[in-house]
């Protein structure tokens, strides 16, 4: 499947803890095998407490790029958290950029603590809409949690991405790299997660 | 992963020891290594400290055998000691120092540019720029080390260390060579002046081997307007900004990947092609002024060339580089336009981020014990009444600087400071400081660096407190094995070294308590800050966090109960999520009452212990 442009952008977003790294590892290591040639930049560390947490990746069918997308150049977001999703619009943000979004909030201490307020979910979705060319939408950390684990959510996004058809990742190509990185009785469940984000992302339009 | 790709380089190399001390952005180097060592027959282990892992990867060399550390920028300080007798005595087999830099400090308390240890100390430096290089120049550092008989030091970044990306793998060379010491050739530094006088030799050669290497590239026309001259993941930077301009025809990159000793030859063959020259590398301009150096010994060969780069402004001499900067400088220099976007687009989607999202200040994890820590210290001080200080250390405690810990610590430097700078406070009460010292340490960060410093405050008589913060984890780096957790690198069983047996031996008073009973650890700090004579150690023992949920769900069911809890009306300042900032506790602005994130709680029960109504229910599951 040939790519719209070379390379195409993508940018894991989401917050310390909601499993970012591996999701970008996974979705590389699956295009890998469809013949990409991938760069994957990940920040993490200090951020892994309760930060901002993101991963880019260049999808090319020629060259390896900078582990880092350059300005207004994203292609897809792929966010694990709403406000997340919209942040990564300020710097890299354009208008045929197409998102991909957990709509489940996880607030930050200073909303906690009542410093500040978390806005509501409409509200960022339909400015996420104005500021992109599509938008899909699921709440992958409630499948998470019905499966058990709320750490789910990562799997769930992979399979949404897999059913809204951007990129040639199949159910088998999944199947073949969750095999790699897990240990056999944990393939099962990753599965199902999968199969249920495929089945619930929508389109989300006014 | 550039780190996987490293350790893979020196898999194909034939390594046989590897050693170091966890340190982000270099930690999976390592960690790779030891989940492969068995199957190989190589030898792994994480190291008490940096100046331990050269020393045991440099027993290898010293053997005849292949060996490899990896640190962080700060862990390069750390061993530098030997690094520089090392240099003068020389090695064996091939040895290999991996440095990863951390710009921006991303993961780090400071910023510093390892390069320059390469120049002070004289040894073979070398700069990978993608992650198949970074395999690739792992593997001919060992054969150029072993050629040179010095130790050859090589320096990623984040970027590179982080990134990942296609790579050809290499055959696997199983090493099974003997070890041998030839006891009639002691290897010392002296004659230092004789020892030094050869090294200069070695490195003459060292620099005829850079002049050849395949890893220096030249990529543009033959007269450009512009020569950049980049390293590191400058080269995929520029190459980005070259692509974002439409200016490759205008350009040259030269990418040089051994960066000391220069190849003087091959520089002065490209320099000769452009009159301006950029320079492009992260954090000190170390090429920019070595090849000016240069530049100016050969200044009659060259002609008058016009140097831009960090000196000129086009380029911070702070923090990290990426295309953006690049383009932006390169744009500039050559006058191309360039707009990524639209600006409306750029401002309306800055306004709606500023506008609708909330920053995400760090914090400590849901049910991790430095909170519950902090929060006895706080308050703890608050009933001292005598402005304690809290003196601070290297790992997730570091937080304790920030809002997290409630902001109690105050100073934060290097690994094990905390605990030297007690010493130091501890001896001004006699100049009239009337501030109890208190200092946090982490369990990893103990055996790291704190025992010297502890020797020295019991021997000379100081006096201060010393939290141990007791995880049993090297958290902040994932959780690699130490000598308190009784596993080593390889996965096998170890006894541990006693925190508590060690310090008591070197003539502390040792208390161990349990951080999540805030009240006994509150009252217990209390009671030692009065206690005015000598050492006192009290050691906080609470597995971290994220250990504890991958082995067990929750130590209990938390809940909280909407009758008793009252809200806004209580007088308490809702001390759960306003004062104690657990993520895993939410307010729900409809019914004004604290409320459980069951996606986040992991069940550690402390906020029950807080709560003024004991509104919030904590049931053994």
């Amino acid at each position: 499947m040939a790519i719209e442009k070379d390379p195409w952008n993508i940018i894991i977003t989401g917050v310390g803890g909601q499993g970012n790294v591996l999701a970008s590892q996974i979705l590389g290591q699956m295009l890998v095998q469809k013949g990409y040639v991938i760069t994957i930049g990940e920040t993490y560390g200090a951020s892994q407490r309760g930060g901002s947490v993101m991963s880019h990746l260049r999808v090319s069918q020629r060259d390896q790029f900078s582990p880092l997308i350059p300005e207004g150049k994203c292609d897809l977001v792929v966010g694990l958290e709403p406000v997340e999703a919209l942040r990564v619009l300020a710097q890299y943000g354009n208008p045929g950029v197409q998102m991909l979004i957990n709509t489940r909030p996880i607030f930050p201490i200073d909303v906690i603590a009542g410093n500040t307020r978390y806005p509501e979910l409409s509200v960022v979705l339909k400015k996420i809409q104005t500021l992109s060319r599509r938008v899909w939408t699921l709440n992958a950390t409630e499948i998470g949690l019905e499966l058990g684990d709320p750490i789910f959510s990562n799997i769930v996004m992979i399979g949404a991405l897999s059913a809204i058809d951007l990129l040639p990742l199949g159910r088998e190509d999944f199947q073949d790299t969750i095999q790699e990185y897990l240990p056999f009785h944990k393939v099962h469940l990753n599965m199902e997660a999968f199969d249920r984000g495929r089945e619930a992302v929508q389109e989300f339009l006014l | 992963m550039g780190n996987e790709a490293i350790a893979r380089g020196a898999i194909e190399a034939g390594v046989q020891v590897c050693a170091a001390y966890p340190g982000n952005p270099s930690s999976e180097i390592i960690g790779s290594l030891s989940q492969v060592a068995r199957e190989l027959g190589i030898y792994v282990e994480w190291s008490v400290n940096e100046k331990v892992a050269l020393e045991v990867a440099t027993a290898a060399s010293f053997a005849g055998l292949r060996g490899l550390t990896a640190m962080k920028q700060n862990g390069l300080n750390v061993a530098s000691d030997f690094l520089f007798n090392l240099n003068l005595s020389g090695s064996k087999g091939g040895l290999v120092v991996v440095v990863c830099d951390d710009p921006s400090a991303l993961s780090s308390t400071n910023e510093e540019d390892s390069r320059l240890f390469a120049k002070m100390c004289d040894l073979p430096l070398l700069e990978p720029s993608t992650v198949q290089e970074a395999q690739k120049m792992t593997r001919w550092a060992f054969d150029l080390s072993e050629e040179l008989g010095l130790p050859c030091l090589i320096r990623s970044v984040t970027r590179l260390s982080h990134a990942r990306g296609n790579a050809e793998l290499g055959p696997i060379t199983k090493n099974q060579q003997n070890p041998r010491f030839d006891t009639s050739r002691p290897i010392i530094p002296q004659p230092v002046m004789e020892t030094h006088k050869a090294l200069h030799n070695k490195m003459k050669t060292c620099q005829d081997r850079f002049e050849q290497s395949p890893f220096n590239v030249y990529r543009g026309p033959e007269k450009p307007e512009l020569l950049v001259v980049t390293c590191g993941p400058g080269w995929m930077y520029v190459r980005e900004a070259l692509l974002n301009l439409g200016a490759e025809n205008r350009t040259g990159i030269l990418k040089l990947a051994t960066t000391w000793p220069l190849p003087a030859s091959f520089l002065m063959e490209h320099l000769k092609k452009a009159d301006r020259i950029l320079f492009v590398e992260e954090v000190d301009p170390f090429l920019e002024n070595n090849v000016k150096e240069l530049c100016a010994q050969r200044a009659g060969e060259l002609g008058v060339k016009t140097f831009l780069g960090k000196a000129s402004s086009h380029l911070p001499n702070v923090g990290e580089i990426n295309p953006d900067i690049v383009t932006r400088a390169i744009q500039q220099i050559l006058d191309e336009p360039y707009e990524p976007r639209s600006l409306q687009y750029a401002r309306e989607a800055a306004e709606a981020v500023s506008l609708l999202a909330p920053s995400r200040e760090l914090g400590f994890c849901a049910g991790c014990p430095h909170r519950a820590t902090y929060w006895s210290v706080k308050n703890a001080l608050a009933m001292d009444g005598r402005d304690g200080i809290v003196l601070g250390d290297i790992g997730c405690y570091t937080l304790g600087v920030r809002p997290a810990g409630f902001s109690q610590v105050k100073t934060c430097h290097a690994m094990g400071s905390g605990v030297g700078l007690a010493n130091g406070f501890g001896h001004l009460e006699r100049f009239g400081l009337n501030q109890p010292v208190l200092t946090v340490c982490g369990d990893s960060t103990f055996y790291h660096a704190a025992i010297p410093a502890l020797v020295n405050a019991r021997y000379n008589q100081s006096n201060f407190l010393m939290l141990i913060l007791d995880n049993s984890a090297t958290a902040m780096t994932g959780f690699q094995p130490h000598a308190g957790t009784g596993r080593t690198a390889m996965g096998a069983d170890a006894s541990v070294v006693d925190i508590e047996a060690l310090c008591k031996a070197l003539g502390a008073r040792v208390q161990v308590k349990n951080p999540f009973d805030v009240q006994d650890t509150t009252e217990t700090i209390y009671k030692l800050l009065q206690d005015r004579e000598g050492i006192k150690v009290l050691i906080l023992k609470q597995e971290c966090a994220l250990v504890r949920v991958k082995r067990q769900k929750a130590l209990y069911k938390v809940r909280v109960d909407q009758e008793r809890c009252v809200g806004q009306e209580c007088g308490c300042n809702r001390r759960c999520t306003r004062i104690f900032k657990c993520p895993g506790l939410a307010w729900d602005p409809v019914t004004g009452k604290a409320q459980i994130d069951e996606a986040i709680c992991t069940g550690c029960g402390t906020c029950a212990d807080i709560c003024p109504q004991s509104a919030i229910l904590k049931e053994t599951v």
